[in-house]
């Protein structure tokens, strides 16, 4: 038996498992328009690389990586695009986002592929840029493009490889399903995984034990591979990276690193297949398994879903009864969030669906005040101070709030779950974390401004000094001008000729000007010319003062002063086109 | 050695000069909002307390006794503890000026901390030596800065809480004050 | 020297104080040489909480000099563009109570704005170029002037110079990047505080 630790805190809500496993995988009809939000990941969004009418096929390339923390997308199923516009995504707030929709053709035919059999001879390097060629990312819920994270870098030895089937959450059986009958790819995957990090000396599979035919399926195949299995008692949520880091190796991950920065790297399990699928079949990651499960669907079974089909498809072919449920929530019943509408698609983390009935699930009772029993601190399972931290977010103190280390909620839910009050405390936490993030950007924002009003302070300050040091300049070549004569100028001027001095330049531009006085019939052009335009700027001007006296604007002194002004010049314009014609 | 642990369990805990002697109560209401003030004015009054009790036994000693001037003992105290006062707020202004800041007009009202005097003309009356003098000091010091510190740990929980309406900000502070004071109680018959 | 002393009460007296004071005085006149204090840090401190859009809707020209006259005891509330926020976080560092914001200066909106010009009418004037305190404004003389809107605050003293009143304060538009949780109602009342201020809103009820 290979040791384990026991994480603090935690909770055993009901399990809730049994309903989804009854049967094995199931294949959906493919839907008739599929959507795929261009940002199903951590990182930037990816940029379409199609056009509105183009026929694609299934596995082909519809959007690039933007940059390196960003993915591609690939068409699920071969089809049309129809759109690439803004829609309604899987997201709290019910905002819309960038998708590209295609509308299937039925034929689901896959574009050419190949991958390759020979991995361990193949260099990191180029099994890395085959993982992000097929836009994978962390399946488990974060979202995390793949290739990124298997890449830790030369500084970052890895020596310990941990395969996540843990699934702690209530409901959701998509690992367990996909482990049961593809536990062969799924090790292939583990070993191309340790071909990538450079073979590391542990690698273990984490499975709780409330999963006993995937443990028996994974047995045959990890035989001799040097890969272990190691199964620990069923708790909520061994399944966080931390907690099963510290469950599989008694290590804490210190607050604000990376596993890499400890020399571990923790992968999904389902991932796993993904990449085994990408680099040995060659295939971008199209679909995935999602448990459609709660007692207002009439079948509850895990599905191989395409991307971007609509959670409506799932829920109409699983016999969805509106009235029975109140809800349709993307994830489980403790870290997943209600949808705003049943249009929106699965995306590349949707594990679960979960369509409860009101029996299951009851509507949120109202929540009344704290009592302060501390049922939340014994909870939780990164040994925060739940009770705490909900009080200095509900008076909004920042300070006390990243004191107790806020940032180090992993929003599990298991303190709400125990609450006796019924708060909701993740959404205090999460408001809380908005809340100081944005105050961030803003200080931000805050000193970039003042820099540029210091530089801009001394921008000013520069021009004036040389003004005054230009206007000093050119005062004394006047006096030197006065005082010399003019033929002893041309002498120093026929010397000095690289370097100007102050007095040519006045020469020359007094010449200019007398060349430009030349011209009577310009000039008279340039004044009427000059005329008109003031005559206009008078009267816009003039409507404005009666709009602003009607309005009683403040702006009434401004307005007629700007008046007055325009006035004067007009004046002065018509008095030099009088002397210019007399 | 026993007796310096009797002299300090006295002073810290069982004659605690905030909650059981009732003297100092400004700075303890006063700079307790918040735990860093408090931590900083807690470290201000015990450096005070120290150095107010060996300055205070040495011209109690050296000029007041032998020239028959007891009467002398409260303004000549006093002069003691406002040049130490004085330095303090000078150390501080240099050392830290945010804490300088925050502590704001309750530095030099030190001086006029009657826990500070109570100490030195305290010490005089129980005919103690220079050493027992300086450890009552400190010890006095050690119990001030720890009800401070735990009294504005609470008040900052109390800022944050749910506090009746007619009962937040000076009200609820000094229910908790008396009830610290009661729980210090406990302690007498100790020693 | 004794005897004197001890049969003169009143110079014993004088004479130990008078002692005292020139000891005193002198150890603390060298402790003001060597711990002297040059300059105010307390300055930059506040002037790090302001929102630098240096608008002068304070009253005075720019954000430094507001946290000047704070540092020498003026009101904190002046600040529109920094809101509660910036009022509260100025308290918390001064530790004085923080008031509302003074209406007289301005009233904080929750939306964000930028500067836009509308080319069609802009004349090349370079008047709001010179007025953005950040240089936010490109353009040159005779040549189409346009907002950075990356690098603009908001501030709008550009508005003002416009000969021809052809900058518009746009409100910037929320993303899905830009959401946020909101924090959710109050949990329940305590009983003492439904009279009150809290009366006004709308209590749960039990079924019971």
């Amino acid at each position: 038996m290979i040791k384990t630790w026991v994480t603090p805190g935690g909770v055993h809500p009901p399990e809730n498992k049994h309903q989804s496993v009854t049967q094995g995988i199931g294949h959906l009809p493919i839907p008739e328009k599929l959507v795929i939000p261009l940002s199903q990941h951590i990182g930037a969004a990816a940029i379409p690389c199609v056009e509105v009418g183009q026929t694609v096929l299934k596995g082909q390339v519809i959007a690039k990586p933007a940059g390196v923390v960003s993915i591609p997308m690939h068409a699920p199923t071969s089809g049309t695009i129809s759109a690439i516009e803004h829609r309604p995504i899987a997201h709290s707030s019910g905002m819309l986002a960038p998708c590209i929709e295609i509308t299937s053709d039925g034929a689901d035919n896959w574009i050419e592929h190949e991958g390759i059999s020979d991995y361990e001879h193949i260099s990191p390097a180029k099994l890395l840029e085959m993982v992000g060629n097929a836009g994978i990312t962390g399946m488990g819920g974060a979202g995390f493009p793949s290739a990124v994270k298997l890449n830790p870098g030369r500084q970052r030895p890895i020596d310990t490889l941990i395969i996540n089937a843990t699934e702690c959450e209530p409901y959701i059986t998509a690992d367990d399903s996909a482990i049961r009958e593809r536990a062969e790819e799924i090790v292939e995957g583990i070993k191309i995984l340790s071909a990538i990090l450079d073979h590391p000396h542990n690698i273990m599979i984490g499975i709780e034990d409330n999963k006993p035919e995937a443990i028996e399926a994974l047995a045959p195949h990890v035989d001799g591979t040097g890969i272990s299995v190691v199964v620990f008692p069923t708790k909520y949520p061994s399944g966080g990276e931390k907690q099963l880091i510290y469950i599989l190796t008694g290590k804490e991950l210190p607050s604000g690193k990376l596993p890499a920065d400890i020399g571990m790297v923790c992968i999904n399990i389902g991932t796993t297949y993904a990449i085994k699928r990408a680099i040995i079949d060659g295939e971008p990651l199209v679909s995935r398994v999602t448990t459609v499960t709660g007692d207002a669907v009439g079948i509850q079974r895990n599905y191989d879903t395409l991307i971007g089909t609509p959670v409506s498809h799932l829920l109409t072919h699983n016999e969805y009864d509106e009235q029975a449920g109140g809800r349709v929530v993307m994830g489980g019943p403790m870290m997943g969030f209600t949808l705003p509408s049943a249009e929106v698609p699965i995306v590349k983390t949707t594990n679960c669906i979960l369509a409860p009935s009101y029996a299951e699930i009851p509507d949120d009772e109202p929540a009344q005040p704290c009592i302060r029993c501390g049922m939340c601190a014994e909870a939780c399972p990164a040994s925060l101070l739940p009770q705490q931290l909900f009080w200095y977010a509900q008076a909004e103190d920042h300070e006390r709030l990243e004191a107790h280390n806020l940032f180090d909620c992993i929003e599990c839910g298991a303190c709400s779950y125990v609450c006796p009050s019924n708060i909701p405390l993740v959404q205090y936490y999460r408001a809380a974390k908005g809340e100081i993030r944005h105050a961030r950007e803003e200080k931000v924002k805050a000193d970039h401004a003042r820099e540029r009003f210091e530089f801009h302070k001394q921008r000013i300050e520069q021009a004036e000094r040389e003004k005054e040091e230009k206007r000093a300049a050119r005062r004394e070549a006047a006096l030197k001008a006065k005082a010399n004569p003019p033929a002893a100028k041309s002498e120093t001027k026929s010397e000095a000729k690289p370097s100007s001095s102050a007095a040519d330049i006045i020469a020359a531009a007094q010449a200019r000007a007398a060349a430009k006085q030349a011209s009577p019939e310009d000039q008279q052009a340039k004044l009427e010319r000059t005329i008109a335009a003031a005559e206009q700027r008078l009267k816009v001007a003039e409507e404005k003062l009666a709009e602003a006296i009607e309005s009683n604007s403040d702006k009434q002194a401004v307005l007629s002063a700007a008046v007055e002004n325009t006035r004067q010049k007009l004046e002065q314009s018509k008095t030099k086109l009088a002397e210019l014609q007399a | 050695m026993q007796e310096f642990a009797v002299i300090l369990v006295s002073s810290i805990l069982i004659n605690n000069y905030v909650l059981v002697q009732f003297l100092g109560l400004c700075p303890f209401m006063g700079v307790s909002n918040k735990l860093e003030s408090a931590i900083g004015m807690a470290a201000a009054t015990t450096f005070v307390l120290t150095l107010t009790a060996m300055a205070s036994y040495v011209v109690n000693a050296l000029v007041l006794e032998p020239l028959g001037l007891i009467y002398l003992r409260t303004i000549a105290f006093i002069l003691v503890i406002a040049a130490v006062v004085q330095f303090t707020k000078m150390f501080i202004e240099k050392t830290s000026p945010l804490l300088y800041r925050v502590l704001g007009v309750f530095l030099p009202l030190i001086t006029t901390n009657c826990a500070v005097l109570g100490v030195a003309l305290q010490n005089t009356s129980k005919d103690l030596n220079f050493a027992q003098s300086s450890l009552y000091g400190f010890g006095a010091g050690a119990g001030f800065s720890l009800v401070l510190i735990f009294f504005s740990a609470m008040r900052e929980r109390l800022a944050a809480a749910d506090v009746p309406v007619s009962f937040r900000g000076a009200a609820i502070a000094m229910i908790t004050a008396g009830l610290m004071s009661l729980a210090f109680m406990g302690f007498s018959g100790l020693v | 020297m004794i005897e004197l002393i001890s049969q003169n009460p009143i110079l014993a007296a004088l004479a130990a104080l008078v002692g005292l004071a020139i000891v005193f005085g002198a150890l603390l006149g060298f402790a003001a040489e060597k711990f002297k204090v040059e300059g105010d840090p307390i300055v930059e401190q506040i002037d790090e909480l302001l929102p630098q859009t240096q608008c002068g809707q304070c009253g005075f020209p720019g954000c430094r000099p507001y946290a000047e006259s704070i540092a020498n005891g003026d009101e904190i509330n002046k600040c529109p563009p920094g809101g509660q926020s910036t009022i509260n976080a100025i308290a918390s560092l001064l530790d004085v109570p923080a008031p509302e914001l003074d209406a007289e200066h301005g009233e904080e909106s929750d939306v964000k704005t930028v500067a836009y010009i509308r080319e069609d009418e802009c004349i090349g004037c370079t008047k709001c170029i010179q007025a953005c305190p950040v240089d936010a404004i490109m353009g040159a003389a005779k040549f189409m002037h346009t907002v950075i809107t990356d690098e603009c605050t908001g501030c709008d003293l550009c508005v003002e110079p416009c000969p021809v009143d052809c900058i518009d304060m746009l409100p910037v538009v929320e993303t899905i990047a830009d959401w946020r949780w909101s924090i959710p109602p109050k949990p329940g009342l305590i009983a003492t505080d439904k009279r009150g201020e809290l009366a006004n809103q709308p209590v749960e009820e039990d079924a019971a």
